[in-house]
């Protein structure tokens, strides 16, 4: 490293040149940094970059500072050569709109005016957007920098706002309303042509019309052409996306829905065509038909049905926009002592944010000063709200509600909690579940084959079909093609996994992907790791036994009263035990440890021990009357200890580490959906065995050693199991990864687990309950919509051919294979919305 | 049979044969993306009426950008799924998104549209 700096600083033109050092530093945060060869390689990619100074990486915070010559060189070709590496430098965009920005020359002066604020790293003006897109380290720029920028090179800001580049739903959603609003008025002037079209294409069937446009008569021609030319603009333009989507397909080799449609419209059109236009083409008169009403109504209902299709799917992504909808706009952050209102993009990390009643809070942090109620159901689905005090971590997103706090900002912009949530569900919901490659599979073969089975249906019509034979070949072709939906197959699963994972998000479940979704249905064991999964996984004070002449009270209060002169974290659940009931308690004088024994100490003039039957023993105390009990407590999994007062043996207290409050009705829950629990744990079999009876477990798998939870997942799979794995995400990240499912309990802002496919916001098991119960009613739900696909295509198609003609004469009219076909494909999606009524059920606790 | 059949068979026949060849015998050459400054493999692909082009050939463990521009409003195309790298974009109509991935081993990894309709290939080697 110094050798190459050497080398630098002789390319370097040094202070004797008429060039002076304009020396700058700049600190970047690196990403994709895992490994502990990274920093030497990045400070390496940096330092040879002229005009760098030196460049160092701090691997734990994952920052790299760069001194460099701005005279030199350009931040811009820092990055790159961190990048050319293969990193991540973390970079902020912003987007400003401009003011009276006309001219190529104003692109100009804008763009150079922001390339001259440090930190900007590029700049770039479009008089299409009337706007500045910004690339900047947040660190070091904020947007009052940047408007000072843009304003003294004498343009304005139009409005003091920013867009994240985070935000790619809105545009996607005023493209679809764009769109769904072009079919419609396509589909009203599609319908509003089909009313005439109708009633006049078939005369012979109305009495009136028969006589005044008799078979063959000039009259019927003429009208019969009229329809055409009004039906024209019906294919050219209502069915316009038809073509295009054809053409544009058939570029790339490969057909879809559009051709199929195209090919249909456009043989009905062209029939008539040749009818009205060379009529002697047809030996006789009863061939010459029109088919424009087919065309009219089949491009009507279908543009309808694509319509209906996209309310239908924006409301799948409910979930998502609810919790885009979640984030702050501002926030009220504490800087030189005063309380400004900024964008909540500009919050820093360790920014000091103040936060009043009835407000949300911003970003991620840590509470340091008040006190208050935070409710977090938007986030963890808990709907009870959460105390907050000094030192709590707070989620950006949630909603404060009783008093005012401050908070120190640990996570910002795409670091929060709330925005990695997003994140998350945005790529599960853009997954596929295994069941889909099967889908995918057809689909690929799907409309080609189509076109095959109509091409064999008009052969078979024009050689073996009734007479007239070529009516009824172009019929059967036209139905066949129009009836056929690869719509309705490939919409089946995307639109339930989208609605599914969505669902979950809501309850405080992230479902990493739709194999997981899959996979989470087919479970039927599950292992819980017993601390910090069924437990609190924190010691607390269960049970006071005293001895004739005590109280408990009393008892307790002189034990917790010793116990606050130690630090050990059983002491500590005796003193909180204490409080909680109320008991004042005293200094301690004399206060000593007996290490491996216990504690002794004077208290209100009152010599209390606290510790072991040893110490007991070693200072002449009988203990014989609560041996007793002190082995019931044992046998129930505690850990109790005996109180020596003056001499006397005065009680026990025991602590243990206590239940869940819902995890036992989450333990019977999946009973009932049949799904065998057992319990892991690194305790010995007495207290796991006491635990597990708390709950209602029946096998327990105690004095497991942590590197051997994946292998006892293991052992259960090979009984042939589809195992779920439930614990911390931390310790137990190999059997999370080992299992077919790993359900990674959270807390707080710490959603990205990487070796768990279930992520339980909230740190309850019931979440577990509720993720099996969303897997397997979206896994029904992608079912049922395969089932209706496929089923509908393979009995549609065969019927629309003619199948059924021979037997019972049936055969399907052009018009209601459009209706089927385009209504086919928004039941799907329908159902699919069915799953948003989804409610938890067991997770009343 | 008459001629009139013969000539109707016969066509569909060849008609039938054409379709199986046009679309399920196709070969399509890769494109290479191409190596920028910051490191990236990168290669813009057009998504209209399917992805132009739609076999995208990196190197393995080095990160790939794609940048998708969709120029066409059909609802099927508005998201691209890379289910092998768990990653997604949604794709509004006239902007150009990047979806980065980071192919750690060689293969070929299909994406697509969330309804199999559209398909290409990144081909890692």
């Amino acid at each position: 490293m110094s050798a190459v700096v050497t080398e630098i600083r002789a390319r370097r033109p040094d202070a004797t040149t008429q060039q002076p050092v304009q020396r700058e530093h700049i600190e970047l945060r690196i990403g994709g940094m895992t490994c502990a060869h990274c920093p030497p390689a990045i400070e390496k990619a940096a330092a040879v970059v002229p005009g760098v100074i030196s460049a160092s990486v701090n691997p734990s915070t994952k920052v790299a500072r760069i001194d460099y010559d701005s005279a030199w060189t350009k931040i811009t070709d820092i990055l790159h050569a961190i990048r050319s590496v293969g990193y991540t430098v973390g970079t902020a965009t912003m987007r400003v709109p401009i003011k009276n920005m006309h001219c190529g020359s104003c692109l100009t002066r804008i763009e150079l005016g922001l390339q001259m604020v440090p930190g900007v790293i590029s700049a770039r003006a479009s008089l299409e957007t009337n706007a500045a897109d910004v690339e900047y380290q947040p660190e070091k720029v904020d947007f009052p920098a940047v408007r000072k920028a843009i304003e003294s090179a004498g343009y304005h800001v139009a409005e003091p706002k920013i867009e994240p580049n985070a935000e790619v739903l809105d545009p996607a959603e005023a493209a679809n309303e764009q769109e769904y609003r072009t079919l419609m008025r396509k589909f009203w002037f599609a319908a509003a042509v089909s009313i005439p079209v109708m009633a006049l294409s078939y005369p012979d069937l109305v009495p009136g019309l028969r006589d005044w446009m008799p078979m063959g008569s000039e009259t019927r021609r003429m009208v019969w052409s009229l329809l055409g030319v009004i039906s024209l603009p019906v294919m050219v333009w209502a069915g316009s996306q038809f073509f295009t989507g054809m053409w544009d397909a058939l570029k790339h080799r490969a057909a879809n829905m559009h051709t199929l449609i195209a090919i249909g419209i456009s043989a009905a059109f062209a029939y008539s065509v040749v009818t009205v236009a060379w009529p002697q083409f047809f030996p006789r008169m009863a061939l010459a038909e029109v088919f424009w009403d087919v065309t009219d109504v089949v491009v009507a209902l279908v543009v309808l049905g694509l319509a209906l299709e996209i309310k239908a799917k924006g409301r799948t992504s409910q979930a998502i926009k609810k919790l885009i909808g979640l984030q702050a706009k501002t926030a009220r952050v504490l800087r030189d002592g005063t309380e400004r209102d900024i964008p909540v993009e500009e919050v820093l990390v360790d920014d000091t944010v103040v936060v009043r009643p009835g407000e949300k809070i911003a970003v991620d942090g840590e509470v340091t000063a008040g006190a208050s109620a935070v409710d977090e159901s938007m986030i963890t689905g808990e709907s009870i709200p959460v105390e907050k005090q000094v030192g709590d971590e707070v989620i950006g997103g949630t909603l404060n509600k009783t008093g005012s706090f401050k908070f120190k900002a640990t996570k910002v912009g795409k670091d929060t909690a709330l925005a990695t949530i997003i994140r998350m569900v945005k790529d599960a919901q853009g997954s596929k579940a295994p069941i889909q490659r099967v889908v995918d599979t057809v689909s690929a073969y799907f409309v080609p084959a189509v076109m095959i089975l109509a091409i064999l249906a008009f052969i078979a019509w024009y050689n073996f079909g009734p007479e007239p034979r070529l009516v009824y070949a172009t019929i059967v072709l036209v139905t066949t093609l129009i009836i056929a939906c690869p719509c309705a197959l490939g919409l089946a699963t995307p639109t339930s996994l989208t609605v599914g994972i969505g669902k979950g998000a809501e309850n405080g479940i992230l479902i990493r992907s739709g194999d997981a979704l899959q996979a989470s249905e087919k479970l039927n064991a599950v292992i819980l790791d017993k601390t910090g999964t069924i437990t609190k996984g924190e010691p607390a004070l269960t049970d006071v036994v005293v001895t004739q002449g005590n109280t408990e009270a009393d008892v307790l209060r002189l034990t917790a009263s010793l116990e606050r002169g130690s630090e050990h974290p059983l002491g500590e659940a005796i003193v909180k035990g204490a409080d909680a009931r109320g008991l004042k308690l005293s200094d301690a004088e004399g206060f000593a440890a007996i290490p491996g024994h216990g504690v002794g100490g004077r208290i209100d003039g009152r010599e209390v021990l606290f510790g072991n039957a040893k110490l007991m023993r070693d200072r002449g105390i009988a203990i014989d009357m609560l041996q007793k009990d002190w082995e019931r407590l044992a046998e129930e999994g505690k850990t109790p200890m005996y109180v020596g007062i003056d001499g006397k043996a005065a009680g026990l207290v025991a602590v243990a580490d206590t239940v869940k409050p819902d995890s036992k009705a989450a333990i019977d829950a999946l009973k009932a959906l049949g799904i065998e629990v057992v319990m892991l744990t690194g305790d010995n079999e007495r207290t796991g065995r006491a635990i597990a009876r708390q709950v209602g477990i029946e096998r327990v798998l105690a004095e497991v050693l942590p590197n051997d939870k994946a292998h006892e997942v293991q052992k259960l799979q090979l009984e042939g199991k589809a195992v779920g794995m439930v614990g911390d995400g931390v310790n137990d990240a190999p059997a999370l990864a080992q299992a077919d499912v790993g359900f990674a309990i959270g807390t707080g802002t710490d959603v990205a687990i990487e070796a768990s496919d279930v992520t339980l916001i909230k740190g309850s098991l019931v979440g577990v309950v509720t993720a099996i119960e969303i897997s397997r009613a979206t896994m029904r739900n992608v079912r049922q919509n395969l089932v209706g696909a496929f089923g509908y295509n393979s009995l549609g198609i065969p019927v629309a051919m003619g199948v059924l003609y021979p037997f019972i004469g049936l055969l399907l009219s052009p018009l209601i294979a459009a209706a089927a076909m385009a209504f086919s494909s928004v039941t799907v999606v329908t159902n699919a919305n069915r799953l948003r009524l989804f409610q938890p059920r067991r997770t009343a606790s | 049979m008459t001629p009139d059949r013969w000539i109707v068979t016969v066509t569909g026949l060849a008609l039938i044969g054409f379709i199986a060849w046009f679309f399920w015998l196709k070969r399509s050459t890769g494109f290479r993306a191409s190596d920028i400054s910051g490191g990236y493999q990168e290669a813009m692909i057009l998504v209209k009426g399917g992805y132009t082009p739609d076999t995208i050939i990196v190197q393995s463990g080095r990160p790939v950008r794609l940048n998708f521009r969709r120029e066409e409003t059909a609802t099927c195309s508005d998201k691209v799924i890379f289910a092998d790298f768990q990653k997604s974009a949604d794709l509004p109509t006239g902007q150009t998104v990047s979806v980065e991935l980071l192919p750690k081993s060689p293969g070929e990894f299909g994406f697509g549209c969330p309804m199999g309709m559209f398909r290409g290939k990144l081909v890692v080697e």
